[in-house]
Formats: structure tokens, sequence, C-alpha cells
């Protein structure tokens, strides 16, 4: 699966618990659908660190990282890329 | 205080009556535990529960006017009746008892409808006169006192509690899903409707008169404010003199009673200073209750012994655990008669027990002052919000929102750009009326992921902000922003959830008569006219409030940040062997998938935000309500239109 697919999934199954109807495709903002609150995104954030390893400071906490599936799925991918070329 | 019911049509044969009567008043028997009284001839019959509070032995109801023409049903205080009853003195007149009842009664004899802004209390009350034919209802200002009707083939029944009603040959319990959406939405139904399909509610500050068959209702007093623009050349000296008299009289005329009076002592500003208020008049050690919480994150115990201390008031309270919340919640929705989002009540119905343990029966309570005086969190964050609005692009202006929700840990950890897109600030339309409740209103709106697909479907097309916005007067535009806000906080939000799901309902569960010097509509007008900034200084919430509170309340707890009194919500229900009964009950409301994933999640103890929590407990309150007032009708939906 996809880092895009396994971020998908889980938020169709902590913030929508399991409903499948919404619109999640990669560039939707979370935001504007009202998918995430100031608890939801911490959720998110923990969830990235745990699945991927990455560590997220406080200054990458910004929409332009974790807004909509497309971003974070960049946003771990260019941590995993970088810790791998270190 | 009490409880009233009745009938006016030509549905009940007269010998029925009596006995249908009494059927509605035990309904009732929580709100007036001390007397019963019934009065049935033709086509009227009124009922009575009563809590003796005034006129002990003398108040007795129905009351019948000394001519025999007028018959009235009373539910709740006049607190200036010995003004009232002078004056008619004065005017000649002479009374039998010494009850506020036999006054209420002599005033609406003489003067009808017109009476009604002379009187100062909380009151719902049904006057019949039998010559006219007529059936007057009526309710208070601000809706402290309940008032709810139905229609059965042409004969209208009423009471203070839907319970009541739903004794009456044919009234059943349905859902009215829109109401139900407006509570998912707004946090309760707008009046007059109600949870229950063809139950209504008679709204706050409203007449309704009945005669030959058919009905009218009308305002007899609405909240105004100034247009944006006015100012008040008088310094904050001056005002706050005027508030703390006032506010000092409306404590003083609150304490009349012929039974012991005691407050309540959350820890905050505004029960702190109805309860200093209150000692000052009472010849005795002023009796106090709170509510404290084993969970440091919602207990206040800590200012509440310091205020304790500072006015040497008899102090009990009550510690309450999210297994006692849990144990009483069922209770809870059975008094309240509504789903809620929060179980904020359940600590107070909890509360009001212990206070007729203790051989109370009246408190004075600082409700109101939040919406008055810009007390809430609310109304700061609208003006932060507005505030960001204008200088989008600001990394500095969205840091403000941490101040506001100090308790929050969730926003103290965010970006800027997170609080900035979290509050919305800068995508709302300023000139939106409900400016100041959207992010309240979408994030409550998330529980709707939930609803089932028949209720989806149902619902297709309905906008319950649409339906509050559409209630909003002419006038309304011409304001300012807060007293917007203000608005809508205190002819929505107050009556449809403080009063009723968090005030009369769970205190009356026990036979305990909130009373509210805040409320006074005095105070209430006075309130709405002084300038914006005297309530909301900068992000000072009640500024003038606190300034009139200075030698009165301790500096620590006047000047402390406004902490909104809240309960443990979903992680309250960890141990309810309850909880997955109730909400596998079929309803045809929820998808129940989703629903056991929303359950398992509160049960992991990993549910921290509002929405979860607030989607949780409003789930669980409704079902709770299908299981206790409409499981026994075939199908919630199938009956919804």
């Amino acid at each position: 699966m996809t880092t895009a697919n396994q971020i998908r999934s889980f938020i169709i199954e902590n913030f929508l618990f399991g409903d499948i109807s919404h619109d999640l495709g990669d560039d939707v903002s979370l935001i504007d659908a009202d998918l995430v609150d100031s608890t939801a995104i911490l959720e998110l954030v923990a969830y990235v660190e745990e699945t991927y390893g990455v560590t997220v400071a406080d200054a990458d906490i910004v929409p332009a990282n974790f807004d909509s599936i497309g971003r974070i799925a960049a946003f771990v991918g260019a941590r995993i890329g970088a810790s791998v070329a270190a | 205080m009490c409880g009233i019911v009745g009938f006016f049509g030509p549905e009940i044969a007269s010998r029925e009556a009596e006995h249908l009567l009494l059927r509605m008043t035990d309904a009732l028997s929580h709100r007036g535990p001390d007397a019963t009284g019934t009065h049935a001839e033709g086509a009227i019959g009124l009922g009575h529960r009563r809590l003796s509070i005034v006129g002990l032995d003398d108040g007795q109801q129905p009351m019948l006017s000394d001519d025999g023409n007028f018959v009235l049903s009373f539910n709740g205080e006049i607190f200036n009746y010995i003004e009232l009853r002078a004056d008619l003195v004065a005017r000649g007149h002479r009374f039998r008892t010494g009850s506020d009842t036999e006054i209420l009664l002599r005033l609406l004899e003489l003067e009808g409808e017109a009476a009604l802004p002379k009187l100062n209390g909380d009151f719902a009350f049904a006057l019949y006169d039998k010559r006219a034919r007529r059936l007057m209802l009526a309710r208070d200002r601000m809706g402290v006192r309940p008032l709810f009707y139905t229609w059965r083939n042409g004969t209208i029944v009423f009471a203070s509690e839907v319970k009541a009603l739903l004794t009456y040959p044919g009234v059943s319990a349905e859902m009215d899903v829109e109401a139900l959406d407006q509570i998912f939405t707004l946090w309760a139904p707008i009046a007059p409707r109600t949870t229950f399909k063809t139950i209504f509610e008679l709204p706050p500050a409203h007449v309704m008169t009945i005669q030959n068959g058919s009905a009218s209702s009308r305002a007899w007093w609405v909240l105004d404010f100034p247009d944006m623009g006015g100012s008040d050349p008088r310094g904050d000296d001056a005002v706050a003199d005027e508030l703390l008299a006032l506010l000092d009289d409306a404590t003083r005329i609150r304490l009349r009673a012929d039974v012991p009076v005691g407050s309540y002592l959350s820890g905050g500003l505004d029960s702190s200073l109805v309860s200093a208020l209150a000692a000052r008049h009472v010849g005795d050690r002023l009796r106090t209750f709170s509510v404290t919480f084993d969970s440091a994150e919602h207990d206040e115990s800590g200012f509440q012994t310091e205020m304790v201390r500072a006015l040497g008031t008899e102090h009990t309270s009550i510690c309450t655990s999210g297994d006692d919340i849990a144990a009483i919640f069922p209770d809870v929705i059975r008094a309240t008669e509504r789903p809620i989002l929060r179980t904020a009540p359940a600590p107070l119905q909890r509360l009001s027990a212990h206070v007729r343990d203790a051989g109370y029966k009246v408190v004075l309570t600082g409700e109101g002052s939040d919406e008055i005086f810009a007390g809430y969190d609310i109304f700061r964050e609208a003006k932060v919000r507005r505030f960001v609005a204008r200088n989008p692009l600001s990394r500095i202006r969205p840091h403000l929102f941490r101040r506001l929700y100090h308790y929050l840990p969730g926003i103290q950890s965010q970006s800027a750009e997170y609080l900035a897109a979290f509050f919305a600030a800068g995508a709302d339309g300023l000139d939106d009326p409900l400016f100041s409740h959207r992010p309240r209103f979408r994030s409550t709106a998330q529980a709707k992921l939930f609803y089932s697909e028949d209720l989806r479907s149902k619902l297709r097309g309905y906008d319950a902000t649409a339906a509050l916005a559409e209630r909003l007067p002419e006038r309304f535009k011409r304001w300012h922003p807060l007293h917007q806000a203000q608005y809508l906080e205190t002819t929505f939000l107050l009556p449809g959830y403080i009063l009723s799901s968090q005030g009369d309902r769970v205190a009356m569960a026990n036979g305990v008569e909130g009373r509210f010097p805040f409320l006074d509509h005095r105070l209430v007008d006075f309130a709405s006219r002084i300038p914006t900034g005297m309530k909301l200084r900068g992000l000072d919430e009640k500024h003038i409030l606190k300034r009139a509170a200075q030698g009165l309340v301790p500096a620590s707890i006047a000047s402390r940040s406004k902490q909104p009194y809240r309960a443990p919500d979903s992680e309250s229900f960890r141990n309810a062997a309850y909880v997955d009964e109730a909400l596998a009950t079929p309803s045809g409301l929820f998808n129940p998938a989703a629903v056991a994933k929303l359950a398992h999640k509160a049960r992991s103890g990993s549910m921290s935000g509002y929405r979860d929590n607030a989607a949780f407990v409003g789930i669980l309150s409704t079902q709770l309500w299908h299981r206790q007032f409409a499981a026994t009708s075939p199908s919630l939906t199938e009956n919804a239109a």
C-alpha cells in the first residue's frame, strides 16, 4: 500500500469511523473538509511518527505539510529520503 | 415553584377530567412534592403540583379569583410581589393570602396581558377566563420556567414537562428529526420546536391566547441592543456602581421566600459575587453548595474553598467522578427530555439531590452573567477571528487563540498557521450573522457523520444554521458584532440548553428551585445598553463586572481567567455496563458500525477532542432518549417528516 493510501485508511478509520463516502483525494484540504481539528491533527502527527519512524518537529506541524493526504505523503517521503541519504 | 398541567378544548368528558389531571400531575411529582391541586369545569382542566416556598399554608393552586371567574395555575416566582401587592393595596385591593400567586392572579384579572411587563420573576402559567372562555399561557422573559404543549382533536394540552403530556390519551413520543439535527448542530432545538414531533415549547417571553378553538401567540418582551456606533458618556466607575446596585437588588428580592435560600458556589466570579451579595442580606450564615471533581482538569475546589473562607459560609460540596456521571446519566436524559452533547448537567443533578437532602428548596446561582456581560470564550474567539482576518498573512495574531484556550492542551501546541486555519480566521464572511458561532456549529456538526443513511436521506437539503439565521430580527444587522453574538447566546443557547438541560430540569428533578439574579430583566436591559468595550475590553471578559466586584470578591477570583464549567465526557462511560446495549438499541437514527468504532475509541481512552466527545455523548443521550420515551413507538424515522 502506498503511503498516501495508508494515510487515507488511517483517516477513514479514525476520523470518519469507516465512512467512505467522503471525497478523500490527495489534494483535498483536510481542514476545509472539516476532517481534522486541533486534537485530530496531533493524532495524525503521532500516526506519522509511529508508522514511518520519523520525528516531526513542532515547526513542521503546519498546513503546508499536513493539510492533505498528498502533502503528508510528500512530507513523509522527504523525511524518509533524507534519513536514507544521511 | 412547581409544575403545571392542563387542557382546554372539547376532547375530554367532564367525568374523565379529574382522573386525567391527577395522572398528568403525578408525572410532575418531582417538581412539586408538597401538594396537588386540580380544577376541572367544562372544557377547561388545570392541575398543579406544588413546591411550597412563598405563602406556605395559603398558596394552594389552581387558585380562583374572588368572583370565581378566573382560575390560575402558576409555576415560578414573582420576586417583586411585595411591591406589586403594596401598589394594589394602595388602590384599595384586599388579599386573602400572603402568596405571590394571588398577586399575579389579581393583576392578570385587572390588566390581562398588560400586566406581564410589570412582573419581575421566573414563571410559566395558565390563566382561564370563564366568561370569555379564553385561556392564556405565558412564559417569563428569559425562559427560566418551561411550558410545553400539543394539540389533540382541537384540544390544547400543556404542561411544565413533556412527560406529563405523554400521559394524555393519544400523545406519543416521536422524534422530530429536524430538531435532532438542530441539536447536533446548534446544541438545542429552535423553539417552538422540541425533540418530540408534534409537541412544542412556548418560546420565552411569549404569551399565547386560545379562544374558540384557535390560538395566537406573540412576544411580550424582546432583548434589544443599541444600533452600532452609540456611546455612553459615563465612565467605568459610574456604570460599575449602577451595575452593582441593580445586581444587589436583584439578589435581595430573590432571597424572598418562606424557606431558607442557599447559594451555589462554583469558584468563578459570577456565583462568588452573587453569594457575597446574598451573604450581606441574610441574617444567618449563608448556606453554600458546590460540585467538585476527582479530575484536576475539571475541579475548581481550590477557588471554592477560598471563597467559602472569605464569606464564612456554611459549605458542603459533592465530589463527582466519571462513574458517578455514568450512573446518573440515564436519569439526566429522563429529566432533560432531549439529547445533550455534554455531560455537564449530570453533576448538577447530583448537586440538586444533595441540596434537597440538606433541607433546601431554593438556591441562587450565577447563571446568565456570561451571556449578558460577555464572559464566554466564544465572544473573545470571535473578536480574535476578526482581528486575524484583517491581516490573514500575520503569523503573530493567531497566537491569541492560545491565550483564549489556556485550559486546552491541544490548542497550546499548535502553529500559528493551524490556529488560524482551525478557527477559520478569514474564511467565514465577516458579515455572516452567525459569524461568531460558525466554528462551534461546524465542529458540533461533525457528529452527523454517524447518521444512518435513512436519517441522512430525510434531512437532505435541511440546514439547521439557516433555520436559526431566518429567526433573527431585522434589527440584528444594525448591532455591534459582540451584541449579535450575545443575542445568539442569550435568546437561543441560554433557554435552549443552559436554563433547561443544565438548569430547571436537573434542579427540579429533585424539587430544587434555581434563582438567577443576573437574569433580572432590569440587569439584562442595563447590560444590553452599556458599550461593548465595558463588557469585553481587549480580551478581558466581563470587564465592568470585575470592576463592580472589587472589594466583594477576592482579587484572585475576580481576576482569574475564565474557566468554563465542564465535566468529564466520554471517559466517564468506560465502566458503564449499559452503554453497549444503549448504543445498540435499534433507533434507525445512526450507523451502528460507525457508532461501534466511536465507542471503541471512547473505551480505549484515545478520545480527547471536542468533536468525538460531543458525538459520543450526543449519540448515547439520543439512544437513551429513544429507550425512555419513544421505544414503544413503531419506528422513529418512519414517523419523521
